[in-house]
């Protein structure tokens, strides 16, 4: 853990530090002794220090803790009465729907809260397109929160199956025989992954292992990594400047305040009017009209009975669309696979001079309202029936799509950009 | 059988649901929209040139109305039950969902031998109904999330006398259906009427094709249309509440949740502006 000062290591014969010069009395006294509390809170929240320009779109990171921690407590609770397998995963989650005292809202609080944390990260992505939160030095911290999302996409996928219902089943052929278009081992692979030569009971009882156990705990990890290299770096800001490099006398970033209590009291008011929103939807729509909770997934998995038209969830079916534009299946899964590859290369894809959108010129701008609009707009053709215009639009979306980033080495570097100011851009309120 | 409807609170509710629904989402809006539209459909077009736009027929129902939902229990009771279980559903919930009277529920619809505490269940063998009706009937616990009260109340309204069909009937929401009209009693029969559409193709020859008009009542039942109009929508309506039990108490419970956090949101943003005061 960083000191405030990041001075060199303390020696054992040296006086300890800041804890200690005035010792405490009582309790704290005695709990400072023993565990460094002080110390964190003085590293980590009051002596952080973040820059004062944050907008709208800083909110969505603190949200997704937010998030992240709900689905693990409702989770939690649903595992309570939640029976994994095929003869009980359908008739348990209704009897948490019916019989369990507020069953029904642990479970909306759940299935809302996935696509929230899908929300939310996308937003939170967004932002950092928008400002350039990934360039050098925030490389890796770019890479920890890509890899959040895989972890998040696998958790989510393994979730939906778990209701057991037709649409939790027929979601899960689709998606685990994409394996099988790998070539030589792809056959194999998806026999092991499902545990038996169909989606079935092993299918069902490994999902629930790793959608409760294993993809939670990775999910942690590397939300810890992509704080603690949050922490390293320090937040980028809307104008992309960094505030280490204007230090006060005392050493502190002129353009930073502290994370508490400033960034504590306004990220509450962020949380507060997202759970507005949520609970609306928990309360007064959480179906959505489908899009979270699909109505094929109200009867049981059956084998010998399709869906009329299988499609994943919202949050999936940007990908999903890019996989059917193309005609054979292996080269759709590979087009889909490097859809998703290319957001590993953003940092070094990205060659302009500056950060922010604010100081990039015009084609980086167009550039990616274009492919905000194809990437939404692929997330609408994946959830329509693959006929007709949608095939069409979907297959223009993802040429759109792939030119942002093919485009990107060439137009961040031929396009004019402004002047970037010394200082961070702020207007108190 | 009593009716309990807080109005002021179902105004205040519906306010919200409405605003929830508009604001938050543009396919779920229909349904809200759908709910609070006066109903029209139902009644047999007048018109004889246009025809009958069946598929735009909306439920209109309310979960809200408990008398309704009474009803839509008795008519389950008396003519679904001998083939469709809830098999998630217990009398004693109904009971107490529903507002009715132990005493009540157990004379007038708990089948002799049965138990409160049991779940509603046809005393049908499935095996029977597979041999006797090509398929064993589905369980309608979760028929209303899973197609819609839409569909269904557009399935018990277009039921057809159809003498190829060896159950006499067919249906235009689902056609060929394995299940019998078997509210025939109370609705009568009534015939399909089709009116020949000469149709272009392409390469420019001519077809025709038979495309439904309008019913035509061939034989009264014991209930005028009006009636079993109403039927219909309380049955679905009771199909609506067994699908979500809790959904009564899921849009009560919201206003307050939701009056809370604006509450909170309002509070936590003032003390947001407090701190941030010092900053320049």
């Amino acid at each position: 853990m960083a000191s405030k000062q990041d001075s060199p290591m303390r020696a054992p014969g040296d006086p300890l530090s800041d804890g200690t010069a005035v010792p405490k009395k009582g309790f704290s006294g005695w709990l400072n002794k023993r565990l460094p509390v002080d110390e964190f809170v003085d590293s980590q929240l009051t002596g952080y220090y973040a820059p004062k320009n944050f907008n709208f779109w800083y909110f969505f990171g603190f949200i997704a803790i937010v998030v992240l921690v709900l689905q693990l407590v409702t989770g939690i609770f649903l595992t309570m009465f939640y029976k994994p397998g095929e003869a009980t995963s359908f008739d348990s989650v209704q009897f948490i729907m019916r019989e369990v005292d507020f069953g029904w809202l642990i479970r909306y609080l759940h299935s809302t809260g996935a696509s929230a944390f899908f929300i939310v990260v996308y937003l939170h992505m967004f932002r950092a397109f928008l400002y350039g939160s990934y360039k050098a030095p925030r490389e890796l911290l770019w890479i920890f929160g890509m890899l959040v999302y895989l972890a998040l996409m696998a958790e989510a996928f393994m979730g939906y199956v778990l209701p057991w219902g037709n649409m939790s089943f027929w979601g899960a052929q689709v998606i685990v025989n994409l394996f099988g278009t790998i070539p030589v081992i792809g056959p194999g692979l998806v026999e092991w992954i499902r545990g038996d030569y169909a989606i079935a009971d092993a299918t069902l009882n490994r999902f629930f292992a790793l959608h409760v156990v294993a993809v939670p705990l990775i999910l942690l990890a590397l939300v810890g990594l992509h704080l603690i290299a949050l922490r390293r770096t320090g937040s980028n800001n809307p104008d992309g400047i960094e505030i280490k490099a204007n230090l006060g006398p005392d050493g502190k970033p002129l353009d930073g305040i502290p994370f508490h209590p400033y960034y504590t009291v306004k990220d509450t008011v962020g949380i507060a009017a997202f759970l507005v929103v949520f609970a609306l939807i928990v309360f007064y729509a959480p179906t959505l009209g489908g899009i979270f909770l699909e109505s094929a997934n109200f009867t049981v998995a059956n084998p010998v009975s399709t869906p009329p038209d299988i499609t994943p969830v919202w949050y999936f079916t940007p990908f999903y669309a890019i996989l059917r534009a193309i005609p054979d299946q292996r080269l759709g899964a590979l087009a889909m696979l490097l859809a998703i590859v290319a957001f590993f290369f953003l940092p070094w894809l990205d060659r302009s001079p500056v950060k922010s959108m604010r100081y990039k010129g015009w084609m980086s701008r167009a550039a990616l309202t274009v492919f905000v609009i194809s990437f939404v707009g692929l997330g609408i053709m994946g959830m329509r029936p693959p006929e007709g215009v949608y095939v069409v639009l979907g297959r223009v979306f993802a040429v759109l799509y792939f030119l942002f980033w093919i485009l990107m080495p060439f137009y961040t570097r031929w396009e004019r950009v402004r002047p970037v100011p010394q200082r961070v851009v702020y207007h108190a309120h | 059988m009593r009716i309990e409807l807080d109005r002021a609170g179902n105004a205040v509710r519906a306010v919200i649901a409405t605003f929830a629904l508009s604001a938050l989402l543009a396919a779920g809006g229909a349904r809200a929209a759908a709910a609070t539209a006066p109903e029209s459909a139902g009644a047999t077009a007048e018109k004889v040139s246009e025809p009958v736009d069946w598929q735009s027929w909306t439920a209109g129902n309310s979960v809200e109305n408990v008398a309704s939902l009474q009803r839509g229990a008795r008519n389950f009771t008396s003519y679904c039950l001998g083939c469709h279980s809830l098999k998630y559903v217990r009398w004693s919930r109904v009971g107490q969902d529903l507002h009715i009277p132990p005493e009540t529920l157990a004379k007038d619809l708990i089948p002799p031998g049965d138990k409160a505490v049991n779940y509603i269940l046809s005393s049908m063998p499935a095996a029977d109904a597979e041999n006797w009706f090509g398929k064993a009937p589905p369980d309608l616990s979760l028929m209303a999330r899973e197609r819609g009260v839409d569909y269904l109340y557009q399935f018990l309204k277009t039921f057809y006398v159809d003498p190829t069909r060896s159950t006499g009937a067919n249906n235009l929401r689902l056609p060929n259906p394995a299940m019998p009209d078997i509210l025939s009693s109370l609705e009568g029969l009534k015939k399909a009427v089709y009116r020949t559409v000469q149709t272009k193709s392409a390469d420019g020859t001519s077809s025709s094709e038979q495309v439904f008009d309008h019913f035509e009542q061939i034989a009264p039942g014991t209930l005028t249309e009006a009636q079993y109009d109403g039927f219909v929508r309380d049955t679905v309506n009771f199909l609506d509440y067994v699908g979500e039990p809790t959904q009564i108490q899921r849009r009560s419970m919201g206003i307050w949740v939701v009056l809370f956090l604006l509450v909170f949101t309002w509070l936590a943003w003032l003390m947001k502006k407090e701190y941030w005061k010092d900053i320049h």
